[in-house]
């Protein structure tokens, strides 16, 4: 018995093709750290459209999946914050694209309670807010609270430091984030890797997502600029 | 000394050795440059760091180390990553002592409002919400007025709330305010001002701690 499974393929174009028009799309990353570049380009070269896009965060103008929005790809996008990105919160005021905003950590919590393969949880972040409009509430333990859904999708984009040829992933430092979670979540999740071991090469405590959740590990030749620092980030 | 510093040097005064504590994106990053060196404390970062150090210099830059606002940071020894879930379980679950966060209006009751301008500014929640309502102690850190000079300390918030009753110090250029059953309670009022300034420029009733004006410290 061994695990001779190898999902790594070079051609990124054959995964992608797995996202039709109108599907629901998590990519992972918050900010640059996390982002998968090179599958968002190749989205972006296979034309779909009408999707739902699930990020932290629309990266910034021109940008990563900023680049998908502004070619008006995205019918509605679900995320946390836009504020490093004028291109997509115009887009938003004009109503071009539908945007649906939650909690940071809600959004965070909707995406594994649905990976978890559960329905839902109860909160009470923004029970005194205007974001308990349209909400289901419920009485726990005598208080009101907000039913949240799970969010699942049917593709997730994933960016990965390391992979073996089975599909275990290792993020880095602040590129783990959404990452993890968005790999539990889909029912075709993608992953591009910075760098590819040999299955076994990985030791065990450290890898951060199973190749059980992984369907297809797609090599990254060489970091492109844009993994790398922005110099309007630099102090 | 420019607004900026007055508030966050003052800021600093308020963390206590061994405590975790969050930085809110805009003044609040400021903070730690005014702790002593060496100072124990464990800055959280929204984006999933626990023991964030002082922002990267120049050329020493990590492409996979940024924080919650987007500035390269380093992290210091014991520090920890992970994801965003997580992140937030620290939140929500009471894991942080102080929450720095900035204020479009505060309430004499501790409400907050800072996510959101309907029509006219509206980029999102972000973490705010779940830092704003869970932290242990939040403290906002904040201009006094607008920039049109407006109080944004005021008696109910106009503006759609980031949570209800949250707030616990206010933190200005003027003036370090309590949020109390009682009301707003002046803890002490910058050297460079006077009381009538701090009255006229607040939009709530200020109370004075026992012994009056003259027992307030000034900072």
């Amino acid at each position: 018995m061994g695990i001779t499974m190898d999902k790594t393929t070079t051609a990124v174009e054959a995964a992608i093709a797995r996202v039709g028009d109108g599907a629901a799309v998590m990519v992972g990353g918050f900010g640059v750290p996390g982002t998968p570049f090179i599958l968002i380009d190749a989205l972006l070269d296979a034309g779909v459209e009408n999707l739902t896009l699930i990020k932290n965060e629309a990266n910034e103008d021109h940008m990563g999946v900023s680049k998908l929005i502004e070619a008006g790809r995205v019918k509605k996008l679900i995320t946390s914050h836009l504020g490093l990105n004028g291109a997509v919160i115009g887009m938003m005021n004009s109503g071009e694209i539908e945007v649906e905003f939650y909690p940071q950590g809600i959004l965070a919590e909707k995406i594994r309670a649905g990976g978890a393969g559960l329905l839902g949880f109860v909160t009470d972040i923004g029970i005194d807010t205007i974001l308990r409009e349209n909400k289901q509430m419920v009485t726990v333990n005598g208080k009101e609270a907000i039913f949240e859904p799970a969010l699942t999708a049917d593709v997730a984009l994933i960016h990965a430091s390391v992979a073996d040829r089975a599909g275990n992933l290792a993020y880095t430092k602040s590129g783990r984030n959404f990452n993890p979670l968005m790999a539990t979540a889909a029912d075709c999740v993608i992953a591009e890797a910075e760098r590819i071991v040999e299955t076994g090469g990985l030791d065990p405590d450290a890898i951060h997502t199973p190749a059980a959740f992984v369907d297809h590990i797609v090599p990254i030749r060489d970091v492109t600029a844009e993994y790398g620092i922005l110099q309007h980030h630099v102090v | 000394m420019s607004y900026k510093e007055k508030i966050a040097r003052r800021a600093a005064r308020e963390v206590a050795p061994g405590q975790v504590i969050n930085l809110g994106i805009g003044l609040p990053t400021f903070i730690p440059h005014y702790l002593p060196p060496d100072f124990p404390v464990m800055i959280h970062s929204e984006n999933g760091i626990l023991g964030m150090g002082l922002r990267s210099e120049r050329g020493t830059e990590d492409r996979n180390l940024i924080d919650a606002g987007g500035g390269y940071v380093t992290t210091l020894p014991g520090a920890s990553f992970f994801d965003s879930a997580l992140s937030f379980a620290l939140v929500r679950g009471g894991r942080l002592d102080i929450a720095f966060l900035g204020a479009l209006e505060v309430a004499e009751n501790g409400d907050l409002a800072n996510w959101i301008i309907p029509g006219k500014f509206a980029p999102g929640i972000g973490g705010g919400m779940e830092l704003a309502q869970k932290a242990r102690r939040l403290i906002i850190t904040t201009t006094h007025t607008t920039k049109k000079g407006d109080p944004k300390i005021i008696r109910s918030c106009t503006l759609p709330l980031t949570a209800a009753g949250c707030v616990d110090t206010i933190i200005t250029e003027l003036a370090v305010i309590d949020v109390t059953d009682d009301g707003l309670t002046l803890r002490e009022i910058a050297a460079e001002t006077d009381l009538e300034t701090v009255r006229n420029r607040t939009g709530a009733d200020l109370i004075l701690p026992g012994g009056g004006a003259a027992a307030v410290p000034t900072f």
